[in-house]
């Protein structure tokens, strides 16, 4: 945020705060250890408020829920936004000190009035006033959220109303108070703090407006970089429907199960001259795959670090060597070097890390050592004094401020789902994720769990009644895009009109046939959370085997 | 919250015996038939919900009361409702005896079959009586719709034998009955009519000198002028005039000790929660009188429910606390039904409530109701069945003071101890201090029961002789004495060479006894040993509350050693046996975290010393 790729707050400072507002985020299940803490502070008496279309288990520890419509989010952070100033209850110390484009921010959620967002999201009024107070009237409050808010078509927008709400009340740059996106998978902070991104050199430096940062990269590797941004995912998959990508080197990555219109990406990733898969499973997509590099997996069989969400740094210890022919990322890269011409020689974890701490200034004071004497890190670490930072942005409480540092309003307008309900497809559908399964299942796939149903399409009772489906029925799916056949379960947290699928058993039902490849310009990430279906009963036989309850987990790799 | 419910539904009469409780269900969420439109788009849940935990026993009861027992659709509703884990709250309502989770007739006759109606004897002709008419414990063969339990200690031994018919319903009633004769209890079972009022259970009542007991048998219970007409609230008003801090010294120069058994000076709790600076603090009176053969609480509540009352709200204002609980075992129905009617005179007076006697204090009771557990009388256990738990101990420190009911600071008092706060308020501690002994000051309530002439409640000065005691009684009914039980289960045994003993908290303890609850049972040369402490051993394995190992196992153990004597099967002698007997005894004492595993062994070990209960065969003698 503001310059940064981080959450701003620590584990700790979530324990140690008085209001939570968890947006878009099912925690308890996609994030039960970050709910952990969580659940500390509602021990020590926190209030939790949650925010999602759907009554969550993470909901069910709320305070208040607010069950707002799929794709209003900024619609209703802008009427909290407007309640709060109406209400006098916004920091204008902070605001004054330490923000720009105020006024201008002010007088655009001046529309949003609580009726309207009453309208708009279906959250009455006084649960909407009565969350903003929270808030607002809140000594240290954080505000989490996850892919509820990122995966729409808007979602850099949907971001940019919630860092408002916080500049608005001063919750963040403060012990206890922050603005934190919670982080999908172990490392994936890492991955883009080393540089897994297509528009910055690792620490967060920006490949087009900071040459000096490019030509210090450019010194140290002894290469060129091109002074222009990469592809992100939904970049390349147009680059290759455009023909102009025709080769892809995958590491870790499932792309053929975890994108959006899942049909059409197969097509694509088909149509390539080359790919290269590099992981430590045999994938659907390594399946495609013209090589494949099986990979030594990071934990307990690599050296290196990880970084979680509160940019702690840890280090992983090798104590296994990999079965087979797996070999560590590492070695399969300067292998894969030096057979193009280009001796890296067999550099260790270590000096790699040593490497990145000389090019990237706010990793610089993270030496091994020290990451073990203080069980981890957190950055910015800038030199090895530093004992690291708990929560960012503490300047934009400076005094004097300091120049150039100020924090921005942004103006941002609700814009409602791509894909629209109508009466052909009349119920929207919104996926994500069980407590007991990981991702595309890759990994979970094979493990038994009490939890674990295999997939289903979640429908409010009063949906099930009509469409005259019980649990365990079969029915037939059907998206602008595609249709796939699911078992139903009737879910009490769901409303009329919303259904929800996960994507964990692709194997065994491709929810993101479904999904809408609608992709939102900034961040690259595609709509999955609202997608238009119909639902109907299926008497083929054929395809009520096909989808029938799979059989139990552990039966065989996916 | 994570709530994963069956799909099965509450009856319209277990719903409604919830809702009485808690109110109708104002949103799907928790329990409402139909989804509101509201309810599509927000859920209140979080701190709100799970403050209502406390709730959890009083709708269980409510249930139970209506239907006779608790189905899996009734608890069901009951988690919708509290917002609890339905494995949580089953773990709950099967750890107290009085609620049944299998389908059970609407009447059940609970007998005593305890020690002290043991000792008194007529209990077995009575159950052999009721399972020639209704078939064995448990089973309605005859009339389908009423079954007999055993149970342990009802508190009426004075009277013995014991019953309580509990009947079911939306008029539910619950109806104490001793002595029991089996016609009668029959008749009462089969809708027959209430038995008339008990005679009253003190033999001393009137006469001058009493001090606790002043009242007794005097006042009209349920009648607060006719308390205030005997001294009644004179206390209050000098504790109001005295201010809190005064209060404290009082009690505190009085050297008052607990009654409950662990004798901790009452002062010396009441300053340091009084100086707790965390807020808010909590009283609780302990009225879960439940050790067998005593009867002592039961008698103040019935008869002098009010002073129960002043003497807490004058605790309350002492140690700053402006809400207290009263816990009663679910076994005293007429004590109940006082203390409602005591609590609601007190309240519409101004005597309780906000802004007292317009002193601007404010103090407040809540009733609970027990629900058959021994162990809940331990004063954490009794903090977990407020908060609707399980009533297990918890680990000490921290103390009650420092982190007790809810995890605040807390007073909890015994009823007798309570009620000797009324007079250190009026005469001052110095006075009260110069009654009894110089370590045991003032008087001590007794409850004489067995083979005994004159059974029921005495109060005598600490430093009185037991001898001296029995002998008010009139002493030994029937035989020869053979023993006499002191301090109840938890108690020893005494040869009747031993009742020189002083009763005071200095002299029992020199001698190796205590005087616990006050229970003196006699037991003459008639009554067999052997049975009498199995039923000890199986009271204890029955109220064991399962939690740490020792008691746990021990308790059975040492159940099945003694059964093993009884029937002259002993295993590897009897010499053996008396060894892991003693070894079983160590084990509870030592590594126990309540006072229920370390003294589950006491009376049985010294009844094993003293009495030659089973005699070693002489060629096994060591």
């Amino acid at each position: 945020m503001f310059g940064a790729g981080g959450g701003t707050s620590s584990y700790r400072e979530v324990q140690e705060t008085d209001v939570i507002l968890l947006w878009g985020s099912n925690a308890r299940e996609a994030h039960p250890i970050f709910f952990h803490h969580v659940l500390k502070a509602v021990h020590k008496g926190a209030e939790l408020y949650v925010v999602d279309p759907r009554r969550t288990t993470s909901a069910q520890w709320a305070d208040l829920w607010l069950g707002l419509h799929v794709g209003t989010d900024i619609a209703l952070a802008n009427a909290m936004a407007r309640e709060i100033i109406h209400a006098g209850l916004h920091n204008r110390e902070f605001i004054d000190h330490a923000t720009t484009g105020f006024d201008a921010y002010a007088a655009a959620v001046e529309s949003y009035t609580l009726d309207y967002a009453e309208q708009t999201t279906g959250v009455p009024a006084d649960a909407i006033r009565e969350v903003a107070h929270a808030y607002a009237r809140a000594d240290r409050a954080q505000l989490c959220w996850t892919l509820g808010i990122t995966e729409h078509h808007n979602a850099v927008d949907n971001v940019l109303a919630l860092i408002n709400l916080s500049l608005l009340c001063g919750h963040v740059g403060r012990y206890g108070c922050g603005v934190n996106p919670l982080r999908g998978q172990n490392n994936v902070q890492g991955g883009g703090d080393m540089g897994a991104i297509p528009n910055k050199l690792p620490g967060f430096q920006d490949i087009e407006k900071n040459p000096e940062a490019r030509a210090k990269f450019e010194a140290a590797w002894g290469t060129p970089i091109q002074p222009k941004y990469g592809w992100h995912l939904s970049e390349m998959l147009a680059a290759m429907e455009r023909g102009e990508l025709t080769a892809l080197y995958v590491l870790g990555e499932n792309p053929a199960q975890s994108d959006a219109d899942a049909n059409h990406v197969k097509e694509l990733l088909e149509g390539l001259d080359f790919m290269v898969v590099q992981d430590i499973f045999l994938t659907a997509t390594a399946e495609l795959a013209d090589v494949v590099f099986p990979a030594a997996a990071s934990w307990c069989e690599a050296e290196g670090t990880v970084t979680n969400s509160e940019r702690r740094v840890q280090r992983v210890r090798k104590a296994l060597d990999p079965p087979g022919e797996a070999r560590g990322d590492l070695e399969i890269l300067y292998e894969l070097a030096r057979r193009l011409g280009h001796d890296w020689g067999q550099p260790v974890a270590e000096e790699i890390w040593n490497e990145l701490r000389s090019l990237a200034p706010n990793h610089a004071g993270m030496s091994y050592r020290r990451l073990e004497e203080l069980g981890g890190i957190q950055w910015p670490c800038w030199d090895e004094n530093d004992p690291g930072a708990s929560f960012l942005h503490g300047r934009l409480w400076a005094d004097p401020p300091e120049q150039g540092t100020l924090a921005p309003f942004s103006v941002v307008e609700h814009d409602p789902p791509v894909d629209e309900v109508n009466d052909e497809f009349p119920l929207l559908l919104t996926t994500g994720r069980r407590l007991d399964a990981f991702n595309t299942g890759v990994q979970t796939g094979g493990y038994r769990s009490p939890l674990d149903r295999g997939e289903e399409l979640e429908l409010s009772r009063e949906d099930a009644d009509d469409l005259g489906v019980r649990n365990g029925d079969v029915v037939r799916v059907t998206s602008r895009r595609g249709s796939i056949t699911s078992p139903v379960r009737v879910q009490p947290a769901l409303r009329p009109g919303l259904a929800f699928m996960t994507f964990h058993f692709p194997d065994q039902v491709e929810t993101n046939i479904l999904t809408v490849n609608a992709v939102d310009p900034k961040s690259g990430t595609a709509e999955f959370k609202a997608s238009a279906i119909r639902v109907e009963q299926v008497t083929d036989e054929v395809a009520q085997a096909d989808a029938g309850v799979r059989e139990p987990a552990g039966t065989g790799a996916d | 919250m994570d709530l994963v419910l069956h799909d099965v539904e509450a009856s319209a009469a277990e719903r409604e015996a919830v809702d009485a409780v808690l109110g109708p269900p104002d949103s799907a969420w928790v329990g409402a038939s139909e989804r509101s439109a509201r309810d599509l788009h927000l859920a209140r849940g979080g701190h709100g919900a799970r403050a209502q935990r406390h709730l959890l026993l009083p709708v269980l009861h409510a249930v139970q009361a209506r239907v006779g027992w608790i189905s899996e659709g009734a608890l069901s509703y009951i988690c919708r409702r509290l917002t609890i884990p339905p494995a949580d709250a089953h773990g709950v309502a099967t750890f107290y005896a009085l609620f049944s989770l299998s389908p059970q007739p609407p009447v059940v006759a609970h007998v005593c079959t305890d020690v002290a109606c043991q000792a008194a004897g007529g209990v077995r002709e009575l159950c052999g009586e009721l399972e020639r008419r209704l078939g064995p414990p448990g089973s309605h063969r005859g009339n389908g719709n009423a079954i007999w339990l055993e149970s342990p200690c009802l508190g009426m031994c004075e009277r013995a034998p014991a019953a309580m018919v509990v009947r079911a319903g939306e008029d539910s009633r619950e109806t104490q009955l001793a002595p029991a004769r089996s016609d009668d209890l029959l008749s009462l079972m089969g809708g027959g009519s209430e038995p008339a009022a008990a005679p009253l259970a003190v033999p001393q009542a009137g006469q001058p000198g009493l001090r606790l007991l002043r009242r007794v048998g005097v006042v009209d219970p349920e009648d607060l002028d006719s308390y205030r007409a005997h001294g009644g609230y004179q206390p209050l008003r000098a504790a109001l005039d005295m201010g809190a801090e005064r209060v404290l010294r009082e009690v505190t120069d009085s050297r008052l000790l607990g009654r409950g058994g662990a004798a901790f000076p009452t002062g010396r709790k009441w300053e340091a929660v009084a100086r707790n600076p965390r807020r808010p603090h909590y009283l609780v009176c302990n009225a879960d009188e439940s050790e067998p053969g005593t009867f002592k609480d039961r008698v103040i509540l019935e008869h002098d429910p009010f002073a129960v009352i002043e003497a807490m709200t004058i605790a309350g204002i002492a140690t700053g606390c402006e809400h207290g609980y009263l816990y009663i075992r679910g076994e005293y129905p007429l004590a109940w039904e006082r203390l409602v009617l005591a609590i609601t005179q007190a309240r519409t007076r101004g005597f309780l409530g906000e802004d007292i006697l317009g002193r601007g204090v404010n103090f407040d009771i809540e009733l609970r109701k027990g629900a058959g557990a021994y162990i809940c009388g331990e004063e954490t256990a009794l903090f977990n069945s407020i908060e609707g738990y399980r009533g297990e101990p918890r680990n000490k420190p921290p103390f009650p003071v420092d982190e007790g009911l809810f995890n605040q600071p807390t007073v909890v008092n015994n009823v007798e101890t309570l009620i000797n706060v009324l007079d250190i308020v009026l005469e001052g501690g110095l006075a009260y201090a110069g009654i009894g002994t110089e370590q045991s000051t003032g008087t001590r309530l007794f409850c004489l029961s067995g083979r005994v002439s004159r059974p029921g409640l005495y109060e005598v000065p600490m430093g009185t002789r037991l001898q001296d005691l029995i002998e008010m009684a009139g002493g030994v009914a029937g035989g020869s004495l053979r023993t006499v039980l002191l301090g109840g289960a938890a108690g020893r045994f005494l040869t009747p060479d031993e009742l020189d003993v002083e009763l005071s908290f200095e002299e029992t303890r020199k001698v190796g006894t205590t005087m616990g609850s006050g229970v003196v049972m006699l037991v003459d040369d008639s009554v067999e040993l052997a049975p009498l402490l199995q039923r000890i051993a199986a009271f204890f394995r029955d109220e064991s509350c399962g939690q740490c190992v020792p008691c746990r196992v021990g308790t059975v153990r040492q159940e099945e050693a003694l059964a093993r004597l009884a029937r002259g099967r002993a295993r590897g002698g009897v010499q053996a046996e008396l060894d892991l007997l003693d070894e079983i005894k160590r084990s509870m004492r030592d590594a126990s975290i309540c006072g229920l595993g370390q003294t589950a062994a006491d009376a049985i070990e010294s009844a094993l010393e003293k009495l030659n209960v089973f005699e070693p065969a002489a060629e096994e003698a060591p």
